[in-house]
C-alpha cells in the first residue's frame, strides 16, 4: 500500500511541475582552443541550497571556450594553496576553489579565487554576501570573473534573455537567467504577445500584445509588474525598440495609413514621424551611439535593410543580397549586424560586418527569425526550428559554437538578450 | 482513500511552490524571498524579483454585437494586396449593411501565412485591412466605422504548410465589433 502511494506522489508531482522551469542545454559544434578549467566543489556546498561550482562549470563550458576538468572533493577553499601539480596532472590550466557559508541572518558568504595552475599564480578572488535568492546569480558573477579574466572579454552569464511562449492556445512572457534556469513569467495571455524589447538599463520590456484584438504596445516594469500602455493609435502598433538613452522609442504605426516608423517618449504622449514613404517601413533598430536607425523597407519593391538619421530623413540601403532581408540587430559594440534573409524560401540567419559589408551565414537551420546580441557582442540568441519544434539557439558570431535552448513543452520564440546590470 | 486524497495533496503543494525544488530537499523558511517560476494568471502582469502581482483589466465585455450572415472574409494572392473580382459583392454587401447605422463599427483584421518575419508579416496584414477598408471608404463607409488591424501570421486560420492550408490564411475578415 506505501508503495502505490509513494508511486502516486511521484506521479503527482512530475504531473503539477510548472512547464518551461529551464531549458536543456546541448552544446555542438568544435571549440576552437578549449581552456581547461577545474572549479573545486566548494566548501560548504554540500549543504547549500546551490550547488556554487557546479553553476560556475556548466556557464564555463556552455560558453564553448572552456573545458571542465573533474577533480574529486578535496577539501579546499578560497584561502588554500592548491598543490598545483595536482591540478597540472589532472590537465587543468585554471582552477577556482572558493567556499560557501550560511550566515546567521539567513544570508550566504560565498567567497572564491582564481588559479593559474600552470604558473601557480592566484589570479584574485571576490566575496559576496547574498540572500538564498541570488545564490546562483553568486555563481554565474564567479563565471564572469573568471571568464573576463582568463579570455579577456566580459562574460554574459550573469545576464537574462526574455522570450515568449505558445502552450495550447496561452501566450506567456518570460525573463530566465542566461543558462535558462529562474524563469519566470512576467505575463499570460490568451492572445498572442511578440517583440520584446529590453531598456537600455534592463528594467523594462517593451511588447507587443493582441490581448485587445489588435496589436498595441506596452512597456512593463520588471521590478514592479506594473505595465503602461505605451501606443495604443488606431490601427496596429508594433516593433518597439528603445532608444540608447533610454528616453525614447522607436516603434511602427499604421496611424496614418501604411506602416512608418514612429519616435515615442517612454511615458507615452503624441508620436513623431520618422520615415515618409508609401511602402512598408518597420522592425527599428538604433545604432549604439543613437544617432542612426536601421530598418526594414520594401520601398525598392522588396524588404530590405537601410539606415536613416534618429532624426528621420533620407535613408541608405544596407542589404543589397538576395530579396529579402529582415530582423536587423545591432551588436552593442557597434561593428556587426545580424538579420535575417531569404535563400532559396529558407529563412537564415546572417551577420554583416557593417565597416565592410562582408556578410556570413552562420546557421544550418532554415526558419531562424528574430536575432538579438547579447550585451558583450560576442553571441547572438535567435528564434529557429528544431526536428520540428521551436527553439532558442545561442551561436558564437562564426557559428561554430551553438547552444540549443529547449522549452520543455509548447513553442518557444522572440528573444531578446538584456543588457549588463549596473 | 484518506490516505490518497493527503498524498496528492502533498505532491501538489510540494510542485506549486517552484521550479527548483527537488523532492529530496528540504524547504527553507526565507523571509527575503525565494525566486519561483510563476505561472502568470491571465491578463495578470507579473513583477519579476519580487512575488507581486498586479492585476490588468481585460476591458468590458462587447455588447451583444449585430453582424450580418454573409461571408466575411477576403482571401488574397500570395505576395499581393489586390481584392480579386470575386469579393467585390462581399465587400458591397458589408458596405449597405455598415452605412445602415452609424453606431455600426467594423475592424478589418489582416492576416498572412506563415511564412516569413512576424513584424514583417504585421505590416502585410496591415496592407490587406487597409485594401479592404479603402474599398469600403469608396463605396461611402464613413472612416469613423472602420478600423484596419493586422494580426500577421499570428492568428492563422488553418494550420498547416501546403499550399490549400496557406492560401485560406492570407485574408482579410470583416469583424463587427
Amino acid at each position: 500500500m506505501m508503495k502505490k502511494l509513494f508511486l502516486m506522489y511521484v506521479l503527482t508531482c512530475t504531473l503539477s511541475l510548472p512547464v518551461l522551469a529551464q531549458f536543456r542545454v546541448d552544446v555542438s559544434g568544435i571549440g576552437m582552443n578549449q581552456l581547461p578549467i577545474a572549479v573545486a566543489v566548494f566548501r560548504g556546498e554540500e549543504s547549500s541550497p546551490q550547488k556554487i561550482s557546479s553553476i560556475v562549470q556548466a556557464d564555463l563550458v556552455r560558453s564553448g571556450q572552456f573545458k571542465g576538468v573533474e577533480g574529486v572533493l578535496t577539501g579546499l577553499d578560497e584561502l588554500s594553496r592548491p598543490d598545483m601539480s595536482v591540478w597540472r596532472q589532472k590537465g587543468a590550466d585554471s582552477l577556482v576553489t572558493g567556499s560557501v557559508v550560511r550566515l546567521a541572518d539567513g544570508r550566504f558568504d560565498v567567497r572564491f579565487r582564481l588559479w593559474d595552475v600552470i604558473k601557480g599564480q592566484d589570479l584574485g578572488g571576490q566575496s559576496y554576501a547574498v540572500t538564498q535568492a541570488d545564490l546562483r546569480l553568486s555563481a554565474h558573477r564567479i563565471a564572469d570573473f573568471a571568464y573576463e579574466k582568463l579570455t579577456g572579454e566580459k562574460g554574459v552569464f550573469s545576464t537574462s534573455i526574455s522570450y515568449v511562449t505558445k502552450a495550447s492556445q496561452r501566450y506567456q512572457l518570460w525573463v530566465a537567467d542566461a543558462d535558462g534556469e529562474n524563469a519566470q513569467s512576467a505575463f499570460a495571455s490568451p492572445e498572442p504577445i511578440i517583440s520584446p524589447a529590453w531598456s537600455p538599463n534592463g528594467t523594462q520590456l517593451a511588447y507587443v500584445s493582441f490581448e485587445s484584438r489588435k496589436p498595441v504596445i506596452y512597456t512593463h516594469d520588471i521590478v514592479s509588474g506594473k505595465r503602461r500602455l505605451l501606443a495604443n493609435f488606431k490601427g496596429s502598433n508594433s516593433a518597439p525598440t528603445w532608444a540608447p538613452d533610454g528616453r525614447s522609442l522607436a516603434v511602427t504605426l499604421s496611424r496614418d495609413g501604411g506602416s512608418q516608423l514612429f519616435s515615442l517618449d517612454a511615458t507615452g504622449g503624441e508620436p513623431r514621424r520618422l520615415s515618409q514613404s508609401n511602402s512598408i517601413d518597420t522592425e527599428p533598430a538604433y545604432s549604439p551611439d543613437g544617432k542612426q536607425i536601421y530598418f526594414v523597407s520594401d520601398r525598392g519593391g522588396a524588404p530590405q535593410i537601410y539606415k536613416m538619421s534618429a532624426s528621420g530623413g533620407s535613408a541608405e540601403r544596407v542589404t543589397f543580397g538576395g530579396n529579402y532581408n529582415i530582423s536587423p540587430a545591432l551588436s552593442p559594440d557597434g561593428r556587426l549586424m545580424a538579420y535575417i534573409s531569404r535563400v532559396n524560401g529558407a529563412f537564415k540567419l546572417h551577420v554583416m560586418e557593417l565597416s565592410s559589408g562582408v556578410v556570413s551565414a552562420i546557421t544550418d537551420t532554415l526558419s531562424d527569425e528574430s536575432p538579438s546580441f547579447a550585451p558583450n557582442s560576442k553571441l547572438i540568441v535567435y528564434a529557429t526550428q528544431f526536428q520540428g519544434r521551436e527553439a532558442l539557439m545561442t551561436t558564437t558570431l562564426d557559428g561554430k559554437l551553438k547552444a540549443r535552448l529547449a522549452g520543455q513543452n509548447g513553442d518557444i520564440r522572440e528573444p531578446a538578450w538584456g543588457p549588463f546590470s549596473k | 482513500m484518506r490516505q490518497l486524497f493527503w498524498v496528492i495533496g502533498a505532491a501538489v503543494l510540494m510542485t506549486g511552490c517552484g521550479s527548483a525544488v527537488k523532492l529530496d530537499s528540504v524547504p527553507v523558511e526565507d523571509k527575503s524571498g525565494v525566486a519561483v517560476s510563476q505561472q502568470a494568471q491571465d491578463g495578470e502582469s507579473n513583477a519579476i524579483a519580487k512575488s507581486g502581482v498586479s492585476a490588468v483589466d481585460m476591458g468590458k465585455s462587447s455588447p451583444q454585437v449585430v453582424a450580418p450572415a454573409f461571408p466575411k472574409v477576403v482571401y488574397f494572392e500570395y505576395d499581393s494586396i489586390v481584392i480579386k473580382p470575386e469579393f467585390q459583392t462581399t465587400i458591397e454587401a458589408h458596405a449597405r449593411f455598415i452605412k445602415q447605422d452609424k453606431a455600426r463599427k467594423v475592424a478589418l483584421e489582416g492576416h498572412t501565412d506563415e511564412r516569413g518575419g512576424r513584424e514583417y508579416n504585421l505590416a502585410l496584414g496591415q496592407k490587406r485591412a487597409e485594401a479592404v477598408k479603402n474599398a469600403l471608404s469608396l463605396l461611402g463607409v464613413p472612416e469613423a466605422q472602420l478600423e484596419a488591424v493586422s494580426f500577421g501570421k499570428e492568428k492563422p486560420a488553418v494550420s498547416g504548410i501546403d499550399e490549400s492550408a496557406m492560401s485560406k490564411n492570407r485574408r482579410t475578415e470583416i469583424n463587427y465589433r
